[in-house]
């Protein structure tokens, strides 16, 4: 933490410790999962409060339930097309989920679960799992000519399976992977400068006019990892309806 | 309505307002600047690769053939990572019919 003093240590918040002391020691319950169940029952409350008027003009809380809802919907349909609609659930939850993992961590003292490989890549293989299981419905033995496409010559097929199948599993990856990077990055990147102005505002008379400094840059790059919260939630979500619509179409 | 747009223009607009028709390119939406592209096309490689990888070296630890699959796994992981990007700039047709 900043405020022991001469070290760096910007990792420390990720650490994983049980939650309520012996209770959550006792059962292996963590913070992280304590803020995965808030998160839950704050999209709970959200949803179930800004829809429960459903009055003609909206108001603030059920224009913003509105919004997100239609922005999830659009992005559905427009990705998938209409055949996307009954997956709109799915969708509308991984996003909520990963936007308020994410917005949670903004918060003083909260923990950021998305920061953690294994909660997004559950995530990721949920995602995964889902798209397959629907593609293998929708098509069949027929799903498997996804990893060949049609024309090409047949004496490459050696070559081409492979590559495809591979390219087809690393989606996992790159969909686990884009959000925890992102959210590591910018939370030991925040820790690292609020360190910056623990360690400069020691030093003597100067050093509060030099923390300024560092304190800039920190204020700015709240706000550019509040930008990234939602951004990754966005792209993880619209991830899920390209893959959803190449699981829809097969091509 | 002062100019009477093209037939086939009018058919097409309608077909995509009932959804009868999904969109010419894919992937849009994305973010698009020069980081967003970059990170994605980064994380593309890395990914292909760590799954070939992954898959070289498992294949080796059951069939005992270290590292003659790994280094087969590897190539082809490497080629996924290429094929990945270029996907990414060229995503496959949407539909059969265009």
């Amino acid at each position: 933490m900043a405020k022991e003093g001469k070290t760096i240590d910007a990792l420390s918040q990720f650490e994983l410790s049980p939650f309520l002391g012996d209770v959550g020691q006792a059962i292996g319950f963590s913070q992280s999962n304590a803020f995965m169940l808030l998160a839950l029952g704050l999209i709970t409350l959200f949803v179930m409060v800004s829809a429960a008027r459903g009055a003609m003009i909206p108001g603030r809380l059920q224009a913003l339930g509105e919004a997100s809802y239609e922005f999830i919907q659009g992005m559905v349909t427009e990705q998938v097309g209409d055949e996307g609609k009954k997956y709109f659930p799915f969708v509308f939850s991984i996003f909520m989920f990963v936007l308020f993992g994410n917005l949670l961590g903004m918060l003083p003292y909260a923990f950021t679960f998305t920061s953690h490989i294994a909660v997004t890549l559950t995530l990721a293989v949920i995602v995964f799992v889902t798209v397959t299981v629907i593609a293998l419905m929708r098509h069949g033995m027929h799903f498997f000519s996804y990893f060949f496409p049609e024309g090409a010559p047949v004496w490459l097929a050696p070559i081409i399976i492979p590559v495809e199948v591979i390219s087809y599993f690393s989606r996992v990856v790159s969909l686990s992977v884009r959000l925890f990077a992102n959210m590591v990055a910018g939370h030991v990147m925040l820790k690292v400068f609020a360190t910056f102005v623990v360690l400069l505002g020691g030093l003597g008379a100067v050093g509060p006019f030099v923390a300024v400094l560092p304190l800039g840059v920190n204020i700015a790059l709240v706000g550019f990892e509040f930008l990234v919260a939602f951004l990754q939630a966005y792209v993880f979500a619209i991830l899920t309806s390209i893959y959803l619509h190449d699981a829809v179409h097969l091509h | 309505m002062t100019k009477q747009p093209d037939l086939h223009e009018r058919l097409r607009q309608a077909r995509a307002r009932e959804g009868l028709e999904s969109g010419p390119n894919g992937q849009k939406g994305l973010p698009t600047g020069p980081w967003g592209i970059g990170l994605r096309a980064g994380v593309e490689v890395v990914s292909a690769l760590a799954v070939g990888i992954g898959i070289g070296w498992m294949l080796d630890r059951w069939l005992g053939t270290w590292p003659w699959l790994f280094l087969v796994f590897f190539v082809l992981g490497s080629v996924a990572g290429v094929l990945n990007v270029y996907r990414l700039f060229n995503p496959r047709r949407r539909s059969r019919v265009t």
